[in-house]
């Protein structure tokens, strides 16, 4: 038994999950994504295996499993069995070991997660299998009905048959935009080529603090590639792609791990089921700039250059990889596709609601007490998200806005906590969907402060390609800068407006043109803040350091 | 190749399908500002300055890369698009250091030329001041990054008709600088042939002739008749 702090003994890790040979009563699902495992959740899951082993369980199962969702509370371990879920299990902490393995007994304790609004107010499509399966065996995902979504499409369905399926879903594409992906796929299976065509899955994931794709690929890597061979089979493809950042190694590992399976139990290849329809998937692995998630730069990164954006059309339907047509989707909406496939359409399209059909995943951060990974129907209120399922603001905390969209996006306040969370009204609030990415700021956010640091990402990540965007940005940056020093005049928020009109109607890529969006929405809900602190000199929220007056005169002549 | 119609700042034009409204502009003595347009060398759509509006569309187009449409009616000059223009012109004048009065370029540069085009009279924005280098190692030629808009008229004449493929950019945002090959000295090239198409197509004064004083900088123009043969390529 090893003791919190003391070091470890040199043995070999345990590196498959614990099955017994006979029926399994209960089972310890352990999560092994990247945000438990940086909490030493493999020591956790070795503990677990060793008391199962050691109180004689000879019924009970210890699995290691992909993101349970409570990210922030981790390490997770889930007894699905018992319905109960358990957080900080800290390796070396007898008392929670000992809790989840009385809790694989029959004993009481942990979260309950029928009854608790984390969990009960979820619809999972995207992350069915995340923590139910173990991600780097393909037999765990066949078990739970993988890859028969692919069997039926190619031995029961035309190809045309797909795409209306996926059509009549209503889905839309989860990597920002929202354009309808039944549409996208009709595009590519229109357009003859017979040099080929590409299926592209975009894990890319730049948005700061976003991390829903990765633990996608981490804990269910499987469903990403059958959404893709799906996807090869529906359009006319034959190859696919996935690009990963760097900065994901473990997705990596799972999802090489993944093909490697795959391809060696027949479900990708050549003549999948049987039929004359082949599917290989390559990964590529990104240098991990935000600016390779734009299409046309990941397109120019994998191709080997430089991953820079460029004007479209044509778009990469028409004209893609090596100037094939070419299908670029995002993880989420890839891994959504098995189950609209398997379900069928009008399934699908009863979650949701008006455009905005199906689920959407969120990464829920910032002040609120739930922090992690959820899965929502599209069209929940704000308020539903943030207070029953994120259980509301740590310590009683005052509400001030949350921000979607990521450097993209904006900040919606108090007064729309009982709007829709759909592509429209959010659009309509003067902010995007975006990739899911949901901040949460107490009153103790500076709005400035906000907008400034989405601004300095944005002007970080710029590409330096076109001009509105690597001069605009930076620019705006240092006006930003000015205002929360308490050094700007009125006429520089003017030109702080008048260049976020500028830098969004003309950049070249969506970077650039969604960039001034966080100004444009602050702007928008708080005004009086910004006025605060240009004409009031100070910073309600406490956060910005205000320069003195003098200095403040003195600076208004010279360049920042 | 079929002929389209359409109308552009109210005149009745026409055009081949492919080609794109600056063509079609200039072709009938509708000027539309450029930068990193240059003709013979494919289009990048990078400097944002021939933005220009199309009926029914919200988005603006950049003119050298939209490709004319039967019934387009595009709009070159308003108010918004002026507006734009002297800001983007005014953006780049503020990102690196541009003093005309030292430089080999005064009174023959684009920049300049453009300035005076979009009625940039003063600048409302703060100088961004970048520290940035001279290379001169070259026997020949130089670049002042100081000078450089990054419109990457010498990366593509050097790739695409020289095909040395000296230049390159590296770095983001406003770290973007031109590299020749990964990024050693100019002089230590072992792809550069020393065929001065980059000095040539050099909008600005970022790109010299050794041994030339300021404002001494005569380019030929309009350019040499290796561009024109490529004409109507574009990206
Ligand atoms: C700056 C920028 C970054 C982007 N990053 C991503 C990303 O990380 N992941 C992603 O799926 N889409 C990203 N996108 C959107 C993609 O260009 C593309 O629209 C998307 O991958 C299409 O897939 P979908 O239709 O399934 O959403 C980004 C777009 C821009 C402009
Ligand atoms: S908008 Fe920004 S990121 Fe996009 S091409 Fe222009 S400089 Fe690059
Ligand atoms: S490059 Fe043109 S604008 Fe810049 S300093 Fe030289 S002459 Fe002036
Ligand atoms: S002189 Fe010629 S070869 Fe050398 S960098 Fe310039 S264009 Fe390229
Ligand atoms: S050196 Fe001249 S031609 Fe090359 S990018 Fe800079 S301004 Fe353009
Ligand atoms: S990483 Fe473990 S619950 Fe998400
Ligand atoms: S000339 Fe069209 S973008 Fe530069």
């Amino acid at each position: 038994m090893t003791e919190a702090g003391t070091p470890t003994p040199a043995r070999r890790r345990r590196q498959e999950s614990l099955i017994p040979a006979g029926p399994v009563r209960a089972s310890a699902h352990v999560c092994m994504a990247a945000g438990c495992l940086s909490m030493q959740a493999d020591t956790v899951f070795d503990s677990l295996c060793e008391r199962v082993t050691a109180r004689g369980l000879t019924d009970v199962a210890v699995k290691r499993v992909g993101c349970l969702g409570l990210c922030a509370a981790g390490p997770l371990v889930a007894v699905p069995e018992m319905g109960r879920m358990y957080d900080h299990v800290a390796a070396g902490d007898d008392a929670a070991l000992d809790g989840v393995v009385d809790g694989l007994a029959g004993g009481e304790g942990g979260r309950q997660t029928a009854t608790d609004p984390f969990f009960s107010h979820q619809v999972k499509v995207v992350l069915e299998h995340c923590g139910q399966i173990d991600p780097e065996r393909v037999e765990d995902y066949v078990a739970v009905g993988g890859y028969e979504s692919l069997t039926k499409a190619v031995t029961t369905m035309t190809p045309a048959e797909v795409l209306g399926e996926v059509s009549r879903s209503g889905i839309r594409g989860r990597g920002g935009a929202g354009y309808p992906t039944g549409l996208k796929w009709t595009t590519v299976a229109k357009t003859d080529s017979p040099q080929g065509k590409y299926v592209v899955c975009n894990g890319d994931e730049g948005d700061p603090g976003a991390f829903m794709d990765r633990s996608v690929l981490e804990s269910s890597p499987q469903q990403v590639l059958e959404g893709m061979a799906i996807a090869g089979y529906a359009v006319g493809a034959n190859h696919g792609y996935v690009y990963v950042r760097a900065e994901y190694p473990l997705a990596v590992k799972r999802l090489t791990t993944a093909i490697r399976q795959a391809e060696h139990a027949g479900l990708l290849g050549p003549r999948i089921a049987d039929t004359s329809f082949g599917f290989d998937v390559e990964i590529r692995i990104g240098a991990g700039a935000f600016v390779c998630g734009e299409e046309t730069a990941l397109i120019a990164s994998i191709e080997g250059g430089r991953g820079t954006p460029r004007p479209r059309p044509p778009y990469p339907a028409a004209s893609g990889l090596w100037g094939k047509p070419t299908l670029i989707n995002n993880v989420e909406t890839l891994a959504s596709i098995p189950a609209i496939i398997g379900r069928g359409a009008e399934w699908y399209s009863a979650i949701g609601s008006g455009k905005s059909l199906g689920t959407k995943v969120f990464a829920l951060a910032g002040s609120v007490v739930n922090t992690g990974l959820i899965e929502v129907p599209l069209g929940l209120t704000l308020r539903e998200i943030v207070f029953d399922i994120g259980g509301g603001l740590p310590g009683g905390g005052k509400f001030k806005a949350v921000q979607t969209g990521g450097p993209s996006g904006g900040c919606m306040p108090e007064s729309l906590l009982d709007m829709s969370v759909d592509y429209e009204s959010l659009a309509q609030a003067g902010s995007i969907m975006g990739s899911g990415g949901m901040i949460v700021m107490d009153d103790g956010t500076c709005m400035v402060d906000v907008a400034k640091f989405f601004m300095d990402f944005c002007r970080e990540e710029s590409c330096g390609k076109c001009v509105p965007c690597r001069v605009g940005t930076t620019q705006m940056y240092h006006l930003l800068d000015r205002i929360t020093r308490g050094l700007a005049s009125r006429d520089e928020l003017g030109e702080l407006e008048s260049l976020a009109g500028m830098v969004r109607d003309t950049s070249l890529c969506g970077l650039g043109q969604g960039s001034p969006n966080p100004v444009v929405s602050t702007l928008r809900y708080f005004r009086d803040e910004y006025m605060a602190h240009i004409d009031d000199h100070v910073c309600p929220a406490g956060v910005c350091k205000m320069e003195p007056r003098e200095a403040a005169l003195a600076a208004g002549e010279v360049a920042p | 190749m079929s002929v389209l119609t359409l109308t552009i700042e109210g005149r009745d034009v026409a055009g081949q399908t492919g080609h794109t409204i600056l063509q079609v502009a200039r072709e009938n003595g509708i000027a539309i500002p450029t930068l990193c347009h240059l003709q013979g060398l494919s289009d990048v759509g990078a400097c944002r300055l021939c933005v220009v509006e199309v009926e029914g569309q919200r988005k603006l187009f950049p003119a050298c890369v939209t490709t004319i449409d039967e019934g387009m009616k595009v709009t070159v000059n308003s108010e918004r698009l002026a507006a734009h223009r002297r800001r983007i012109v005014e953006l780049l004048f503020t990102e690196r250091n541009h003093i005309c009065s030292v430089c080999v370029a005064d009174r023959n540069c684009e920049l300049q030329d453009l300035a005076v085009e979009v009625g940039l009279t003063h600048f409302d924005l703060p100088l961004l001041s970048p520290q940035a280098v001279v290379d001169a190692t070259h026997e020949r030629f130089g670049i002042d990054h100081n000078r450089c808009v990054l419109c990457t008229r010498c990366v593509r004449v050097c790739d695409e008709i020289e095909g040395a493929h000296t230049w390159d950019v590296m770095g983001r945002g406003t770290e973007a600088r031109l590299i020749t090959d990964m990024g050693i000295p100019w002089g230590d090239s072992n792809t550069c042939t020393s065929c001065g198409k980059c000095v040539q197509v050099c909008p600005t004064g970022a790109l010299f002739e050794k041994g030339r004083s300021v404002a001494e900088a005569r380019r030929r123009r309009p350019y040499l008749p290796y561009l024109v043969a490529h004409e109507g390529r574009t990206r």
